[in-house]
């Protein structure tokens, strides 16, 4: 019967919202059973997503035996499709080879998980107060890491550093006051987990911890708790997913309009934590703005504000230490945020310029005149020649013919050079009229700097590239080629200067740290704000020939942070600092700004309970 | 300090050079006027902004930052906006140049009949030239010739045309302005003018930086600039100055570049040109105004046989290397951009350290003639030289050279008096082989005395252009010889006394010779290296010891030197015998002149070098950075405030080195009993 009941659990996957009472039933019988330690029976999402990648495990690109590429599975729009012309950008720009294959481990080998350091009397009051939790290596692996580059690699070569010795999965906040109390009691040290989509090695369990590690997975307090229609908001739990939360306030009829790229799989309260940035930030704001009140639990108590009071002059504002915090301070647990009415019209458009500095121009009038659609974002040429490659089969000789005309019309009659034009991207969103208003002056804005009107399609396939991006890192891990992302945010007047010189510092690091092939060094202006604009850069090598290819990688990637600081760019505009670009900080915020911040941890956390050493 | 690492660990002897080719073999050949017609295209710099030299003019008018500043100086000095835009365009006009590529061909047929004329060989290394148009394409390019000639310039650009390479644009002293129809002519083939001086005019550096890095950040065309300033009458190299090059590496600072490359180049004259010009200003005769009608009558030097040149392009030196751990290019991030700052102290010791290496890579690329060898030993022997001792000494001096890394084009195929005698006849103004004995050739007078004024000065135009070739090679020497002298002086081999001694004289003498700032050690450690490794040294543990066979070369190294010790002696007596209350700044080199002349003339000195004014403004610039003597300002006249006692000290301290009379009769027995 339990096994049964598993299984259910299994196959109804994430739509079963299981109400809290029935799994604390399950939880009930299981202990009953006393099987083991593991509890491992909620709907959770890693049956469902790959243990040493990105995304959906049925969601997956892949060379076929035509040697044509091909993205799997039926989640996406670009699911069952192939792409012809994948196979030669990969080829021609990584000098990669289909015949030089580098596959990962295919599954977990258990025995080098090493054996869990358990504070046996933590883990009996644990359990005795209820709380589910496992020390199974699956799980505990699972949530060792984040998505950078190292430790993926790492994973795909089977190997296991440091894990957390046990996961606890709180089921509500007063779950997690007792998990607090007992780690403080213990001195066990507690990592919180969310959606597991970090970029700054937060995850990573510090190797000179020597006390038991706890991983603190939010993903069963995922509940909307309330929905207020006359002030806007609503109050949620916060390991709910990005994806889930929109689509359940759309059922109501509302939105946050918080989309990170990441928001498939990325929690709530990982935004918070990271101070996150969505997408259609134009329009509902970044998270700092989106936020009413959060709840969270530190080693000293819960810390929230008493009124819901949309702005308060109280002396600096508490939200400031909590945002951002990374895990370093508590664990968010319930936060109330904005919410919208669904927009009623949406629309998607692109614009292609004859080179960069005018597209980047044009970003720029558009900031000033504050006139900036839900989203704008501007591809340099090489993205522009990659989104390019991901173009699907044409099913009919007609579009093919109508692409064709499109280029020669960009090409010989405006006289674009390929090699220069870039694209930008938008997203309209609101009444259909004033889309088409709004649409009509950013388009007229964007003749004056030489852009034209490229269509629909375009604009929705560059939003496409940013959710399959991650999938595609994998697919060059597999013929190996390593790549990562990385951001920054910069004053409008050295947006140029910024971009032109960390490409080509990638280009001469790779050069000079002898990797074979020039590499893939790309960037986009992805959001435009009054006083600048943030900008992400995409970079990737072949990495054929090099013994320690992640040594290189994560060199390459360090001159390129230099130079993005020695540029006037910030340290992350919204990857966060963790323990990847922690070297920087003090340059960052000053040694008083350091100071204050090192105070906070100080008086919130005297034993280092939450130890993940984030930040500071 | 920045130059610690940029000195390291060099070993000149090491240095591999590349081979030349001369360019005026194939003018010889063929059509001089094919040639300045033909097909022109040049690679050009990847991230080029095209644009036309008017253009650039707007541009610069319309920048954030010469807006900036016309603001503020409309608000200084109640102006209107209007009235300071239209001067900072007028200023502008002055300045800017015209490059058309019709100009260009006319001084690609003119110069190449020119250079045919005046010149055996004009020879360029091609893999500099390679490397050179690599530089281009990648990144903006700063081009920084040596400065010994007016040819420098034409020739730059003469051989960059000759090789399908970009075309410089050229910064020129307001000088050239003056000539008619000349200095529109240069203006066309690339020369933008800046003034000599302009130090607090705020506008007109406005104007000028910001032309120099439009061009730079636009990369319109590389860079060409002196670092020296001017043309170097000495034939030693200048102290560098740092102005322009601050402006050209701004962009770097502030990230509007990636990187910019700077090219240092030797340019070597087997001949001068204006050899006995040179020595005359020395000695006070007022430089020609440039003029056209000037130049016209100079055409007579095109019968004369100026030898062979050398053009060396060294290795393009990245600002971005350079600086890297040095300067924190994120200091600029809080300011906007547009707005001028000076720089901090920390960047101003960068590109001062930079200009220094840059000399110092110019320098060492330069090419020293036979000649040069000939007119060190002629020097040491006023009063000439046997035919045969000369040949053996230079042949002795040509191994030491060798031995010091010398880039030296002696034909190896000749014998060695051949190779003299050809080079004492290239030089047949300066000197003559009578009766088997070399001498200096002075200009007789019409009447028979021999200890007038006028036989003084003709015999200084004499030694002063022989020490014009002697100064090329003396950056091969400078640091060794400080040692040598050091050795004397100290009178005790203990290393560290011998450092000290090394590095008075250093300080001393670091306004002479390229010596770069904060580089002692090194310098010291260098010249060790060196003198060890010709077997004159040994390096004990804390001494440092004269080898039995090292006499020759460390009585010949101080021998070198000592014109300049003497020079430095006279003028510190001069400060502290002759010197009446107030000497103005400007008269001080005509009086130590006089004082020297007398000296010379009444049989109490015999060093004629001392009356070169290069020498004597030198000492002076290095006993105001001593501290002996104070410049008061006073309205527009500068006085001179002489501490004597200090002043005094100096000369004794200087004084003690005089051991060097005795060596040089020693060294020359030495030598002649080999």
């Amino acid at each position: 019967m339990f096994l049964k009941i598993i299984h259910a659990c299994k196959t109804s996957k994430r739509k079963v919202q299981l109400s809290f009472c029935c799994m604390r039933s399950i939880l009930s019988l299981s202990l009953s059973l006393s099987l083991s330690l593991s509890y491992f029976f909620f709907p959770f999402r890693h049956d469902i997503m790959k243990w040493n990648g990105w995304g959906y495990s049925d969601s997956r690109f892949l060379f076929n035996k035509k040697g044509q590429a091909e993205f799997t599975g039926k989640r996406y729009r670009l699911s069952g499709l192939i792409l012809p012309s994948l196979k030669d950008w990969f080829e021609g720009t990584f000098g990669a080879n289909l015949q030089h294959k580098s596959p990962a481990t295919p599954a977990l080998n258990v025995s080098a998980v090493p054996p869990p350091n358990l504070n046996e009397s933590f883990v009996e009051e644990l359990k005795a107060a209820g709380v589910a939790l496992s020390q199974e290596p699956e799980d505990r692996v699972f949530r060792s890491h984040g998505h950078c580059l190292h430790e993926i690699f790492a994973l795909r070569e089977g190997r296991i550093s440091r894990v957390p010795d046990l996961v606890v999965w709180p089921s509500c906040h007063n779950d997690v006051v007792k998990i607090v109390e007992l780690a403080c009691k213990h001195n066990v040290c507690l990592i919180p987990y969310g959606g597991g989509t970090s970029v700054s090695s937060a995850l990573e369990c510090p190797p000179e911890e020597t006390r038991s590690i706890v991983s603190l997975d939010t993903s069963q307090m995922n509940r909307i708790l309330w929905i207020d229609e006359k002030n806007l908001t609503a109050h949620v739990e916060a390991g709910i997913i990005g994806q889930d939360l929109e689509r359940q306030l759309n059922e109501s009829g509302y939105c946050t309009g918080h989309e990170p790229d990441s928001m498939e799989f990325s929690s709530l309260g990982g935004w918070v934590a990271t101070r996150a940035s969505g997408m259609k930030k134009n329009i509902y704001g970044n998270i700092e703005d989106l936020v009413v009140h959060i709840k969270m639990v530190t080693p000293r108590g819960v810390i929230e504000k008493s009124c819901q009071g949309p702005r308060m002059s109280t002396g600096p504002d508490i939200h400031h230490f909590i945002m951002g915090s990374e895990g370093t301070l508590g664990v968010v647990t319930e936060v109330t945020m904005k919410i919208r009415p669904v927009p009623e019209y949406q629309k998607y458009g692109s614009i292609v310029f004859p080179n960069f500095q005018q597209g980047v121009a044009c970003l720029r009038e558009v900031a000033k005149q504050r006139c900036a659609p839900a989203s704008i974002r501007l591809m340099d040429n090489e993205q522009f020649q990659f989104g390019h490659a991901l173009k699907p089969q044409v099913s009919s000789i007609f579009t093919s013919f109508l692409d064709g005309l499109k280029k020669f019309y960009i090409t010989k009659f405006k006289g674009f050079d390929p090699h220069h034009l870039c694209v930008a991207t938008l997203l309209f969103e609101g009444d259909r009229e004033k889309v088409l208003q709004h649409e009509k002056q950013v388009y007229d804005i964007a003749a004056k700097f030489g852009g034209l009107a490229a269509g629909e399609d375009n604009g929705q396939r560059g939003y496409m590239l940013t959710f399959v991006i991650a999938y595609l890192r994998d697919l060059g891990m597999d013929y190996y080629v390593i790549g990562e992302s990385f951001e920054t945010s910069v004053p409008w007047d050295r947006v140029l200067d910024l971009c032109r010189n960390v490409k080509e510092r990638i280009v001469r690091e790779c050069k000079e740290r002898g990797v074979q092939f020039p590499p893939l060094s790309t960037c986009r202006v992805t959001q435009t704000y009054d006083a600048g604009a943030c900008v992400y850069f995409y970079f990737a090598f072949n990495y054929r020939g090099l013994s320690d290819p992640i040594h290189v990688y994560e060199n390459v990637e360090h001159a390129a942070r230099e130079e993005i600081l020695a540029n006037g760019g910030s340290l992350s505009h919204h990857h966060g600092v963790g323990k990847l670009r922690k070297e920087w900080m003090k340059e960052a915020v000053s040694t008083v700004g350091l100071g204050m911040l090192k105070s906070v941890k100080e008086y919130v956390d005297p034993s280092n309970i939450f130890g993940n050493r984030n930040l500071l | 300090m920045a130059s610690k690492s940029l000195y390291s660990g060099r070993d000149p002897v090491l240095k591999k050079r590349d081979d030349f080719e001369d360019v005026l073999e194939e003018r010889r050949n063929s059509s001089d006027l094919r040639y300045a017609l033909r097909c022109y295209t040049p690679a050009l710099y990847k991230g080029l902004v095209p644009c036309k030299a008017s253009m650039l003019k707007s541009i610069v008018l319309q920048s954030d930052s010469l807006q900036y500043v016309v603001g503020q100086v409309s608000a200084e000095c109640g102006e209107s906006r209007e009235a300071v835009q239209e001067e900072a365009a007028l200023l502008l006009e002055e300045m800017a140049h015209r490059l058309q590529l019709g100009t260009i061909r006319f001084f690609a047929f003119t110069l190449s009949k020119a250079f045919k004329a005046l010149f055996r060989g004009v020879c360029v290394n091609e893999e500099g030239i390679q490397r050179l148009q690599q530089a281009i394409q990648e990144h903006p390019v700063v081009l920084l010739p040596s400065h010994r000639s007016y040819m420098d310039f034409l020739m730059m650009s003469y051989i960059l045309y000759t090789y399908d390479l970009a075309l410089p644009v050229i910064a020129a002293g307001m000088d050239f302005i003056s000539m008619k129809f000349v200095g529109e002519m240069l203006r066309m083939s690339g020369a933008f003018f800046i003034r000599r001086s302009f130090g607090g005019d705020k506008l007109y550096w406005a104007v000028f930086s910001e032309y120099v890095k439009t061009m730079l950040r636009n990369g319109y065309a590389p860079i060409e600039f002196f670092l020296e300033g001017t043309r170097s009458r000495t034939g030693k190299s200048l102290t560098p100055k740092t102005g322009l090059l601050n402006i050209v590496m701004e962009p770097f600072f502030k990230g509007e570049v990636f990187d910019v490359n700077l090219v240092p180049v030797s340019i070597s004259y087997e001949r001068i040109l204006e050899e006995s010009l040179y020595a005359r200003e020395l000695l006070g005769v007022p430089k020609p105004k440039e003029s056209t009608s000037g130049l016209l009558k100079a055409r007579r030097i095109l019968s004369e046989d100026y030898g062979s040149m050398h053009v060396y392009f060294g290795h393009p030196v990245s600002i971005r290397s350079l600086a890297q751990g040095h300067i924190s290019r994120s200091q600029h991030n809080l300011l906007p951009r547009h707005i001028p700052q000076k720089p901090t102290a920390d960047t101003q010791a960068f590109v001062n350290d930079t200009a220094f290496r840059l000399v110092r890579l110019q320098e060492e690329n330069m090419v020293l003639k036979p000649w040069v060898l000939l007119a060190t030993l002629l020097l040491q022997n006023p009063d000439g030289m046997d035919l045969s001792t000369l040949t053996e000494q230079a042949d002795w001096l040509r191994r030491l050279a060798l031995a010091f890394g010398a880039f030296l084009d002696w034909p190896d195929h000749e014998p060695c008096s051949k190779v003299i005698s050809s080079s004492l006849a290239l030089h047949k103004n300066l000197v003559c082989v009578s009766g088997g004995r070399v001498r200096l050739v002075v200009e007789e007078l019409p009447g028979a005395e021999s200890a007038t004024e006028e036989a003084g000065f003709n015999r200084a135009v004499s030694v002063l252009s022989c020490a014009s070739y002697r100064n090329q090679i003396l950056h091969l020497f400078v640091r060794p010889a400080l040692i040598a002298v050091a050795m004397q002086t100290a009178n005790c081999s203990r290393k560290d006394e011998v450092f000290n001694c090394f590095n008075f004289l250093r300080n001393v003498f670091s306004n002479e010779f390229i010596l770069c700032p904060g580089a002692a050690v090194q310098d010291f450690e260098e010249a060790c290296y060196l003198l060890g490794k010709c077997g004159a040294v040994q390096e004990l543990q804390q001494d440092l010891v004269m080898s039995q066979s090292g006499q020759t070369t460390l009585a010949f190294l101080c021998s070198v030197l000592d014109p300049f010790l003497q020079g430095y002696q006279v003028v510190c007596r001069y400060l502290c015998e002759e010197l009446e209350e107030n000497l103005l700044e400007n008269k001080f080199v005509p009086a130590v002149r006089s004082f020297t002349l007398q000296l010379i003339l009444s049989g109490s000195l015999k060093c004629y070098e001392a009356l070169s004014s290069d020498l004597q403004k030198n000492a002076l610039a290095a006993l105001i950075r001593l501290k002996a003597v104070r410049r008061v300002k006073a309205g527009d006249q500068v006085t001179l405030k002489v501490n004597k006692i200090a002043v005094n000290s100096l000369e004794d301290t200087l004084g003690k080195t005089n051991v060097q009379h005795i060596n040089i009769y020693l060294y020359s027995s030495l030598l002649n009993n080999k």
